[in-house]
């Protein structure tokens, strides 16, 4: 059941889409994408193997299994979200299912570093504003949402607009669309030569 | 903000540019590969035309994927093999050295770049697993990354990094007869919880960390992250350079005295700064085993499951569900549960020391009945120096089976795994609802001494209480 669009490119200033929750705190990575779906070599089939134990547990009822959602772009969790193993696997499931932003009161750090490296933006919320957040995108699951990256904020026409924010770094590389990391660190070899040169580790003490 | 700590030293060292936007160009002094997480990194490189900058500063080897009973080529899994040989022609292709099966150097990732003397003290250290922050103990800055780092560090040895704080965990005393580090971390965790580390890098320092060999340093630092710590580390000291002497990769001559004086310089000074500090009294943590499925879940081996009154309300929602989940009540003891696997090995806790602490838990005993117990060496060195010793011995006739090097049943992703709802006492880092391999599988995590004493009775005991062995 995924419906997946073009993945994340160039500037990303915003992502508007329909939005659904999560609920809970610490999901971590291993039920994203349990360890046995890790055995590829390839990234492609991972969307329909998202929380794939969550959902036989649900049998339905979990929320990447209810039609409504079908389509969705934005997810709302809670805390430490992605927290545990390195696994990229476990954005490129949510990405590949159609997820292209998170909102949600934290993120591990190395889920949200590899959400970075997709193009996924990661903004965060109180914890009483989460609560509202997904209350309010549960009640009506047609509402269209827009997450703002310049403007720092969550809304929709009908349910209203709530401030977000953004881990700074990753903000100025979504907006720039330089969140691709590879051709600035491949830009600066000189500058990378030099701080080898000057490592007794890399010159025989 | 820090300073004076050896973060701040290695950060500075690494320091190519800052890049747009506030992150800096970190260059990466180790990197290390694994079949996971490597070959969605080799084919985006090659997508975008670019070569291995540096192939002799990255080093493979294979690990998560390898059966533990036979290891012969090829593996009876097909998706297993098609990892395997992928990394084979990666590594070739590219010029990296790999320890494969068989080469007398395989083992786990984080147990083999130590016992090699790869990792040192001053590096900065990536691998695509989040236990590289094992390496933290020789005084390295080792964080793990994604699969789009593992690209960026291959195409260009350097990572776009965001500076950490440094929170300094202070240990007064020293651990008790029967306690290790494994529990020194887990009451961490339990402490602290499992979001407090986000952000920051963790210095374990005081008394109690001096004490510590090496490999429970290894053991402390492994489990940072499930702290929310990306990177736990030791300041270097006399220690560490014992333990580095002599090992195939360490320096030698008077390049070993060079290196001895650099890394000395490089522990956090006696005055630094820290962006906060927290204090335990290392004498008075008991055995840990881990009752929910989180590892701040844990409780000392001779309490009882916390109850939601005893907790904050925001923990409250996710105990409930662990209840649910592990079908262990509130207010009941832990010590007496009864376990159906137990599982020694891992990157936490699969080296020599760890074998020994449970085999000395063995010898002269039997596993209980009906207990699947099985112990799976972090390395081909591991595995041969137990042997050496007689440990493999120890332990089959102790009724555990002896098995080949690997990650095995810490995260499941060979054959070894839980089945339905069976419960395991495991060495291993995470109890993460369904980590290892069945969907409704469970896990209590404890030291390697405590899963031997669970495998010979039957159920988790207090290794500090158990009976003179017989004979």
């Amino acid at each position: 059941m995924t419906q997946s669009g073009p993945f994340p490119q160039g500037t990303i200033t915003s992502v508007n889409g329909r939005a659904f929750a999560l609920r809970g705190d610490d999901i971590d990575t291993d039920r994203i994408i349990p360890a046995r779906f890790l055995k590829c070599v390839s990234f492609d089939a991972l969307g329909s193997q998202a929380f794939a134990d969550d959902r036989q547990e649900l049998a339905g009822d979990h929320p990447f299994d209810q039609a409504a959602h079908v389509g969705a772009s934005i997810l709302v969790v809670n805390g430490n979200f992605g927290c545990g193993s390195s696994r990229e696997h476990a954005p490129q499931a949510l990405m590949r299912w159609g997820i292209r932003a998170l909102v949600g009161v934290s993120f591990a750090e190395i889920f949200h570093g590899n959400c970075l490296a997709l193009g996924i933006p990661c903004a965060t919320a109180s914890s009483d504003q989460i609560k509202q957040l997904q209350a309010a995108v549960s009640a009506d699951a047609t509402a269209s949402w827009s997450l703002d990256l310049q403007a720092c904020q969550f809304r929709s026409e009908a349910a209203g607009e709530w401030g977000v924010g953004f881990e700074s770094g990753a903000l100025e590389m979504l907006l720039s669309g330089r969140w691709d990391a590879t051709s600035q660190l491949v830009a600066r070899d000189a500058e990378l030569k030099q701080t080898m040169a000057a490592l007794p580790y890399l010159n025989g003490f | 903000m820090s300073s004076g700590t050896l973060y701040d030293k290695v950060w500075d060292l690494h320091s190519v540019a800052d890049l747009p936007g506030g992150p800096t160009q970190l260059l990466i002094g180790l990197h290390l590969i694994h079949e996971v997480t490597s070959p969605q990194a080799f084919a985006a490189l090659e997508d975008k035309g670019l070569p291995v900058r540096c192939p002799d500063r990255t080093v493979a080897t294979v690990d998560h994927i390898v059966p533990t009973t036979s290891q012969a080529r090829p593996f009876a899994d097909s998706l297993a093999e098609e990892m395997l040989s992928t990394l084979e022609r990666n590594c070739a292709r590219h010029g990296i050295t790999l320890y494969g099966l068989g080469s007398g150097r395989q083992g786990i990732v984080h147990v083999i770049a130590p016992e090699l003397g790869l990792t040192q003290p001053g590096m900065t250290v990536a691998c695509g697993d989040s236990h590289t922050s094992t390496h933290g103990a020789f005084g390295a800055i080792a964080f793990g990354i994604g699969t789009s780092q593992v690209r960026d560090v291959l195409a260009s040895q350097s990572l776009a990094m965001n500076k950490l704080k440094v929170r300094r965990l202070w240990f007064e005393n020293r651990l008790s007869p029967g306690v290790f580090a494994k529990d020194l971390i887990l009451h961490v965790i339990r402490t602290l919880g499992v979001k407090a580390g986000v952000g920051h890098a963790y210095e374990f320092a005081g008394p109690a960390i001096e004490a510590l060999s090496m490999e429970e340093r290894m053991t402390l630092c492994n489990m940072a992250i499930e702290g929310g710590a990306r990177c736990g580390y030791v300041s270097p000291d006399q220690v560490t350079f014992d333990y580095l002497a002599g090992r195939p990769e360490a320096p030698e001559g008077e390049a070993w005295d060079r290196a001895v004086q650099w890394w000395r310089s490089l522990a956090s000074d006696a005055d630094a700064r820290f962006d906060d500090e927290v204090r335990f009294d290392a004498a008075a943590i008991a055995p840990i085993v881990t009752w929910g499925i989180t590892p701040g879940q844990g409780i000392g081996v001779d309490e009882t499951v916390p109850t939601t009154e005893q907790m904050d309300p925001a923990d409250r929602p996710i105990a409930e569900e662990a209840y649910r989940y592990m079908d262990l009540a509130p207010g009941s003891a832990i010590a007496g549960v009864p376990v159906d696997v137990c599982f020694i090995g891992s990157c936490t806790n699969g080296r020599l020391s760890d074998l020994q602490a449970a085999a000395d838990v063995a010898r002269g005993r039997q596993v209980a009945d009906g207990i699947k117990a099985f112990v799976v060496p972090g390395s081909e060195q591991v595995a041969r120096a137990a042997e050496a010793e007689g440990l493999d011995q120890v332990f089959r006739a102790a009724g555990f089976d002896w098995r080949e090097p690997g990650c095995s049943m810490c995260l499941a992703m060979n054959p070894d795994r839980l089945e339905g709802r069976q419960i395991s006492a495991s060495s291993s880092n995470r109890n993460f609802k369904g980590r290892q391999g069945s969907a409704t599988g469970r896990t209590l995590l404890m030291s390697p001494a405590m899963v031997a004493a669970a495998a010979i009775h039957g159920a988790v005991t207090d290794v500090r209480n158990l009976a003179p062995a017989e004979g």
